[in-house]
């Protein structure tokens, strides 16, 4: 069997504007939320996002470029960048066939259809840009990405809403596990903090209207949780298979081992816990654990009411009396929720616990609600050896996946 | 006013495109000197039409391919 090294990361978070930044406030246990600042949210119920702060897109693209990319796009090939600049890898000629990309992304380009949508009812259709469709549709940041590294394997974006990087890692991991590919650049990228963002999950009911302390707004686990945060930003990892990375002498930060998915077949957005449990069995199944090798879970933990106490629910059911002595922790409670580039971002935290022993916290757990009553790691990183770290992501459609990274032995 | 059709002509060629004024000349080419692909083009007629408020056919369109072809065509419109 092929076996599958991680050999590059790159970030771009409301936590930071590279992989260093974004680790070093997660392990410092910071909060990445804040009042919006990008749009006008004075009529708003919710006036709280993550956004990313002080990333300025002429520092990486000229002027002419950026007119073809919304946001999300911008994000995920500056990230792409940072990862290929880590990986150290050199796409020649011979490689290029053999390297491919999968960026995966909830919404894509929102903030632009919003504008064209106002463009179209106020000036007319003669005023559409024609990079209007370029500029927002989801897979156009793999396609870039493509272009700009030469990579001529695979080109595509996964999208099941918050699963969507998720499975973006899992289905490069499944390509080069089968030969099809030898590198996968891989993870996803979101960036939907616009009016019909904001405003349409906002109609759900599924966001925090912690306006006056956004520190404090995402709280998974805490009996005060009120809803998650919407935020943005990207994270790209560099899957390699593992002789191609030992004969270039490349530096390894772990394996991943397993992927398993699957779906609720129950409800649009109510979540039940036969799907997540079902997901973190197959993961394990595909690596050959059990729940009792697992150190760590990165939990999907958006802080709402109902998905956090499922997610310890379907923990529980899927490990048993393992449970009660794994770590979990929900990142979200710094970075809020990336929506479909929080898989990518979650299963980097994962690699880097791994690398560094540090188990990040769940911050505003001020009072733990009794239904989430594992140990998620309260406000506080803990010292850990890791050596098996899995990373939960849910969406909407009741779509689940988790990915298992393991540290890299020889 | 003929020079300043011209002169607002070379100014949006040189934002649209992002390339130096110099070389922005009359027998520029969109495509061959100015880097335009064909989006590029199309959105760059749009900004011609939106600045002067003047609607170029697509038949009209399809001839214009260097910078002296644009500022005939629209000192034409506006005659």
């Amino acid at each position: 069997m092929r076996r599958i090294v991680i050999t590059g990361l790159g970030a771009l978070s409301p936590l930071g504007l590279t992989v260093d930044e974004t680790w070093k406030s997660a392990i410092a246990g910071k909060s990445g939320i804040t009042k919006v600042t990008k749009f006008d949210v004075s009529n708003y119920s919710v006036q709280i996002a993550g956004e990313v702060k002080g990333f300025d897109p002429l520092d990486h693209f000229p002027k002419k470029e950026l007119k073809k990319m919304d946001t999300f796009i911008q994000y995920a090939i500056v990230t792409a960048r940072e990862a290929m600049k880590d990986a150290g890898l050199k796409v020649t000629d011979e490689l290029a066939p053999k390297v491919g990309v999968n960026i995966g992304s909830g919404i894509g380009g929102l903030p632009a259809i919003e504008e064209y949508a106002n463009v179209l009812k106020e000036k007319g259709p003669r005023f559409i840009s024609p990079f209007f469709i370029p500029m927002s549709i989801s897979n156009m940041a793999a396609g870039l990405i493509s272009i700009e590294f030469g990579l001529k394997n695979y080109n595509a974006s996964s999208v099941a809403a918050c699963s969507s990087s998720a499975y973006a890692i899992g289905d490069a991991f499944k390509r080069i596990q089968q030969g099809e590919a030898d590198v996968m650049l891989t993870g996803g990228t979101e960036a939907a903090i616009c009016g019909l963002g904001i405003g349409g999950f906002a109609a759900m009911k599924a966001l925090s209207m912690r306006n006056d302390d956004p520190a404090k707004a995402s709280r998974p686990f805490d009996v005060d949780r009120d809803g998650f945060v919407l935020s943005e930003g990207s994270a790209v990892l560099v899957l390699e298979e593992l002789s191609l990375a030992k004969a270039r002498g490349a530096k390894i930060y772990a394996e991943i081992v397993g992927y398993g998915s699957s779906s609720d077949a129950f409800h649009i957005t109510t979540p039940n816990t036969d799907g997540p449990s079902l997901a973190l069995a197959n993961a394990l199944a595909s690596a050959n654990l059990q729940p009792k090798d697992v150190d760590y879970i990165n939990a999907h933990g958006t802080s709402t009411p109902l998905g956090d106490k499922n997610e310890i629910a379907s923990i529980k059911k899927a490990f048993q009396e393992d449970a009660k002595n794994v770590s979990i922790s929900s990142t979200k409670s710094m970075t809020g929720h990336l929506l479909g580039a929080t898989g990518a971002l979650e299963t980097l935290f994962v690699i880097k616990a791994i690398q560094d022993g540090i188990i990040p916290p769940t911050i505003n757990v001020e009072n733990q609600d009794p239904a989430c009553d594992l140990d998620v790691t309260p406000n506080v990183a803990v010292k850990k050896d890791v050596n098996v770290g899995v990373s939960n992501s849910f969406g909407f459609g009741g779509t689940n996946v988790s990915l298992v990274v393991k540290k890299y032995t020889a | 006013m003929t020079v300043n059709i011209e002169e607002k002509v070379r100014e949006i060629i040189v934002e649209q495109l992002d390339v130096e004024a110099e070389k922005v000349v009359r027998e520029a080419s969109f495509s061959e000197d100015l880097g335009a692909d064909s989006l590029d083009t199309v959105e760059l007629l749009m900004a011609f039409e939106s600045d002067f408020n003047l609607e170029i056919s697509d038949e009209e369109a399809a001839k214009i391919n260097t910078v002296g072809d644009v500022i005939d065509h629209i000192e034409k419109l506006k005659a």
